[in-house]
């Protein structure tokens, strides 16, 4: 269910405006860019948005079909209102996703950059890798679920973790490519330190690649969060999450379908702008693409 | 060549091993006593402290490790403090329901995402490239796990078309074996296939563009023989690579699909010692899995070897 | 020759990229059995004239006006049937870069029998044989068995060889050569043009030879096709164009083509009229500003028994105020030679002295302040500017590094560089992708100098560049040594612009030094058997003037 990062190649993130322009120009960019607002706007407003609180059950009202009076998108088996825990449910996976890429990011990006540019530590970094992509995520967060509990941080360590691996490989092979690009031997030659060439030279023209990285780190720990709660092994109910959401309603599946389609789309949804924003950013990003408009 | 396999077997072992002192501090860090919990909550501290001496906790922890390094490596993986069952019995009976289902879902993702990548890359800019994005793109951000649920229900239950769970060996009934793991792996492999596709199809498209082509075209060889000998025999070394890099991810579904069709398969075995803190099991069921991870990779660089001339002949540098 | 109807005639092509026209209705034609030269410099339009002919334009381009007739076939818009027939059986294809252009995965017997296959020349097991055969003739020393080995196993040459192969296969009566050796060392370029040359005699294959080297046409074409932004600006018998060019571009080129002039040092501006090598002779003189002595550089164990020396026992100075070149071929040393003076890489042996300290094993304080003395300048003016900053802030980057001036009089002295390199001030406010290779190129240079270093290491510093850009660079090149004495260690594989730029030539050949001096003396009077080789295999030397 992880969705593995494809190694990208990608122009220096300079010339912003131009890769706006690009970007605009692609509709299915826009479209992407149009759903994550509105996926953001939902998540970080949820409790203004929401006609309940996520949790609060009413049990004169169970298995409501959406559209009835007071609950646009029905209620549960404890007569939950649908619409209110999709809506802390999307706050919820949106969490989840960012404390994993911030993760990744932060653990990735360092030891991707020293793996690429001092080979001694590079034959480290890379066992490193190996043992982390040879424990699938799943295995972490029973782990780390056993320890602690499950929970919505140790949901986002273990797909932050589960995503270090492909966040170091991509940097690694991006550093290795600067790191014989002319401009850094260049640096070189004129006695620019490792921090410099690093930090001025390397990492500022791999940005790109970081961020492209990273829109598609985010959708496979959204899909991860919903996938582990699912398993109960994420966020632990009553606590809103779109995977509990769809485990409940598989119990039920044969009385009503609705609980669980809301839940579904809304995860649909969230995937798509981020896959949808981080294709185009990609395709605006590709030196192919951004030469034939220089 | 040898000495790269040499090579890439010596760092597979070394992975290995790191893998098996994080399985075995792993499982020492979880809460709760192991000898407590074979004993019984109730029993004397006598028992329990003879408990402790049978299992050799009482030893310094490098001692317990290479005991259970020693064990492992002799097919002794310990009991299930469950169900009293011989781990290595316990897994013997459902390791194969897994391969079977990562195998058969592995099948449909590679046959179907190289069919869709080339078509992509032929047709760029027309519909067999639009609809092969849309499915793309739909299989990565719809959750699988939801649209087995959705199968079930519709294609098992409502119309029938297949079983809605169960599990039959292909020793038994091959070709009702092959009908029941059908939905379960065709529902694992959807995701699969997208990414596989994605990679093709951007392969493919450098390879379509490079100068080689280019040749081959002035040649005057015809678009078949283009498309096949020149794009895709050279886009199949970074479809391995993807395939290589699945595998984690394919396990990890396994187990959601296994618990969506009922199959008797490691990834219910993993859930269940997890639920019932069967630490044996649990400790038995990571190391075996990370270690079939280690031993397809390696198998996967065997394979470059055979794709990949450079390879074959010189020995990989990387 | 020269008689009876075209094999191949151009005429009014207009070809554009999506919208845009990139060539603007050429005209030319090629006689059975006769060559002719398309030349021009990159942009010119040659490449995109030669391959509409096959029908293989890059993406996005179109034929949008004018007539290609292929024995008097009009295959302007031919269906890709037709095409496809045409295509390695009427007409061969050499590309230009040996490098990319075989399937890496495919044997290199099995891509020549392809094309006899999909021909009908031959059947598959036949095709195996016959390919074994073609092999021989375009001289591959083993073909039984190299047949058998795959592109990666085989030098650039062995695979222009084998493209070549590939092209002549089918017998073609009509072969374009697009740049066949632009990408090859000059020793083998001449053999593979020569061995071209001799099998299209043997076989009266016509040859259309697309090239950017004035030097190189002349030496191997009937007549001579000028290209400049799209137009034929020029066109006619080789001798003629080269001696009486008609058109201002023509001339420019002629007069810009290091090779032809047979020009040295001497006759460029400014240079220091005492004799070269009266000055090196004199052991009163001032110290040189860098002096090798028996350099090695060994990488263990990469070598087939015992350790790879890379470079060996190399010796030569560089004297204050004058420019020497190490010249050589692809695997000759000389570029690790830059890399080693430059201390990024670790000699093995030997001193390298800058202004009399040796800098080999220097570390920490000590090796900074040798680093400020020397600055460098590659040869790819794309990669060596770092694309996420701006001029003035890469100009300022040494200055930056060893904490010179401060904000204000960085800035100033970055517009005074960019004065020296003739740039407009308003570069600094630039990004490197928004210049032409030239002026990044001039860009490099202007960093090079920011420390005012007594040594500046110019690595195939011209190589990249249009020929007309290149001449404009080493002029800029020598007013700078000029204005401020600064010594030149200039790295190149080209001897015709090492003859323009340097006082004094050391020739390098698997990492020895095979003859070193003075460049009129190297140059005009070689004394080892190698160096007369690599001159003689100079396009255009055999030409004269």
């Amino acid at each position: 269910m992880t969705t593995l990062a494809e190694p990208v190649a990608a122009v220096p993130l300079r010339s912003g405006n131009r890769v706006l322009r690009t970007l605009r120009r692609n509709p299915a960019g826009v479209l992407g860019a149009v759903l994550l607002l509105v996926v953001v706007l939902a998540g970080v407003f949820a409790p203004l948005l929401a006609p309940y609180p996520p949790a609060e059950v009413h049990f004169t009202t169970p298995f409501q079909q959406p559209n009835t009076v007071g609950f646009a998108f029905g209620t549960d088996d404890l007569g939950r209102d649908v619409l209110s825990r999709v809506l802390y449910g999307t706050r919820t996976s949106l969490e989840v996703g960012l404390l994993s890429v911030l993760l990744a990011v932060v653990a990735g990006v360092p030891l991707g950059l020293v793996a690429g540019y001092w080979r001694r530590l590079d034959a480290v970094v890379s066992r490193l890798t190996d043992l982390m992509l040879a424990f699938p995520f799943l295995l972490l967060a029973v782990g780390l679920a056993a320890i602690n509990g499950g929970g919505l941080g140790n949901a986002a360590v273990a797909l932050g973790i589960a995503n270090i691996p492909t966040m170091i490989r991509v940097v690694r092979a991006e550093t290795l490519r600067l790191a014989e690009s002319d401009f850094v031997l260049a640096g070189r030659s004129m006695d620019a330190g490792p921090s410099r060439i690093l930090g001025q030279h390397v990492l500022p023209n791999a940005l790109s690649v970081i961020i492209v990285q990273a829109t598609v780190i985010m959708p496979a720990a959204v899909l991860g969060e919903a996938v582990l709660s699912f398993l109960g092994l994420g966020i632990q109910p009553p606590a809103p999450s779109l995977g509990i959401m769809l485990s409940d309603a598989q119990q039920y599946l044969f009385r009503t379908l609705w609980p669980g389609v809301f839940p579904g789309i809304a995860l649909a949804l969230i995937c798509l702008g981020f896959n949808l924003f981080g294709d185009a950013l990609r395709d605006a990003l590709d030196p192919k693409t951004v030469s034939e408009g220089s | 060549m040898g000495r790269y396999l040499l090579h890439r077997l010596w760092q597979s072992a070394v992975t290995l091993a790191l893998a098996s002192v994080v399985v075995f501090a792993g499982v020492r860090a979880l809460p709760g006593d192991p000898a407590l919990a074979m004993a019984g909550e109730e029993a004397d501290p006598d028992a329990v402290a003879a408990v402790r001496e049978q299992l050799g906790l009482d030893r310094p922890l490098p001692v317990q490790y290479l005991r259970f390094l020693g064990n492992a490596l002799t097919g002794d993986l310990g009991r299930s403090t469950r169900t009293g069952i011989p781990v290595t019995q316990m897994i013997g009976t459902t390791l194969p329901v897994t391969v079977q289902l990562a195998v058969y879902a592995m099948i449909i993702a590679v046959l179907a995402g190289t069919a869709g990548g080339v078509l992509a890359s032929v047709y760029r800019g027309r519909w067999p490239e639009w609809l092969a994005n849309g499915f793309s793109l739909a299989a990565l951000s719809v959750p699988t796990f939801w649209l087995g649920i959705l199968a079930v229900v519709y294609l098992a239950v409502q119309l029938g078309w297949f079983p809605a769970s169960g599990y039959v060996s292909p020793l038994r009934d091959p070709v009702r074996a092959v009908y029941y793991l059908t939905l379960p792996a065709l529902i694992l492999g959807i995701a699969h296939a997208a990414v596989v596709q994605r990679q093709t199809r951007s392969s493919m498209v450098d390879a379509l563009a490079s100068d080689y082509v280019r040749t081959a075209r002035a040649k005057g060889l015809g678009r078949v023989a283009v498309v096949f000998r020149y794009g895709l025999r050279n886009s199949l070394i970074v479809v391995t690579t993807v395939v290589g890099l699945q595998l984690g991810g394919l396990i990890a579904g396994a187990v959601v699909t296994e618990r969506i069709f009922g199959l008797p398969g490691i990834g219910k075995l993993t859930l269940d010692s997890v639920f019932t803190r069967d630490y044996p099991v649990l400790q038995a069921v990571v190391l075996v899995i990370t270690a079939s991870y280690i031993v397809i990779n390696l198998l996967v660089d065997v394979l470059y070897t055979v794709i990949d001339p450079r390879i074959r002949v010189s020995g990989r540098t990387s | 020759m020269g008689t009876g109807a075209p094999l191949l005639e151009i005429s009014g092509l207009r070809v554009a990229f999506a919208g845009t026209e990139v060539v603007h209705g050429a005209d030319l034609h090629v006689l059975p059995g006769e060559r002719v030269a398309v030349v021009g410099g990159s942009g010119s339009g040659k490449s995109t004239t030669a391959l509409a002919v096959l029908g293989l334009l890059p993406g996005g381009g179109r034929v949008t006006g004018g007539r290609i007739l292929l024995r008097g076939e009009d295959v302007t818009h031919a269906g890709e049937a037709r095409l496809r027939r045409l295509r390695g059986r009427e007409v061969g294809l050499v590309p230009q870069d040996p490098m990319s252009n075989l399937n890496p995965v495919l044997r290199v017997g099995r891509q020549v029998a392809e094309t006899l296959v999909v021909h009908g020349k031959a059947g598959r097991r036949d095709a195996q044989a016959r390919a074994v055969e073609i092999l021989a003739l375009v001289g591959l020393p083993e073909p039984e068995r190299q047949a058998r080995q795959y592109p990666h196993e085989f030098s650039g040459g062995m695979r222009q060889r084998v493209l070549i192969a590939i092209a002549l296969a089918c017998r073609p009566e009509l072969l374009i050569a697009d740049e066949p050796t632009s990408a090859l060392d000059v020793t083998v370029q001449q053999q593979i043009l020569d061995r071209l040359d001799t099998l299209t005699r043997e076989l009266g294959t016509a040859m259309l030879l697309v090239t950017h080297d004035l030097g190189l046409a002349a030496e191997r074409a009937d007549r001579v096709v000028v290209l400049a932004e799209g137009h034929v600006v020029e066109s006619g018998p080789t001798r003629e164009v080269l001696t009486e060019p008609r058109h201002e571009y023509t001339r420019r080129l002629v007069a810009a083509a290091p090779s032809l002039g047979g020009t040295s040092v001497a006759v460029g501006p400014g240079l220091i009229p005492a004799g070269p090598a009266e000055a090196e002779a004199d052991p009163t003189g001032p110290p040189p500003v860098l002096a090798l002595h028996g350099v090695s550089k060994e990488y263990p164990g990469r070598g087939r028994g015992g350790p790879l020396r890379v470079v060996d026992d190399v010796s030569f100075q560089v004297s204050r105020g004058r420019t020497t070149s190490v010249v050589g071929e692809s695997g000759s040393g000389k570029t690790t030679v830059a890399r080693m003076v430059l201390g990024l890489v670790p000699a093995s042996a030997g001193t390298i002295r800058l202004d009399g300290d040796d800098i080999v094993g220097m570390r920490g304080p000590r090796l900074r302040a040798a680093r400020r003395a020397m600055q460098p300048v590659f040869q790819d003016p794309y990669g060596s500017l770092d694309p996420m900053f701006l001029v003035e802030r890469l100009v300022a980057e040494p200055l930056r590094i060893f904490g010179v001036g401060d904000r204000v009089t960085r800035a100033a002295r970055v517009r005074e560089l960019l004065d020296q390199v003739a740039l407009p001030a308003a570069t600094a406010g630039r990004f490197p992708n928004e210049l032409s290779g030239g002026q990044r190129q001039r860009v490099a240079i202007a960093r090079a100098l920011a420390l005012d270093p007594a040594l500046v290491v110019c690595d195939e510093a011209v190589s990249a560049l249009d020929v007309l850009v290149q001449d404009q660079i080493l002029r800029l090149l020598r007013t700078l040594q000029d204005q401020l004495g600064v010594s030149y260690l200039f790295i190149s594989h080209d001897l015709a612009v090492v003859r323009e730029i340097s006082h004094d030539v050391v020739v390098m050949r698997h990492g020895k030094v095979v003859e070193q001096g003075p460049v009129d003396q190297v140059l005009s009077a070689p004394t080892t058997v190698y160096t007369r080789q690599l001159l003689a295999a100079v396009p255009g030397t055999s030409i004269p003037a």
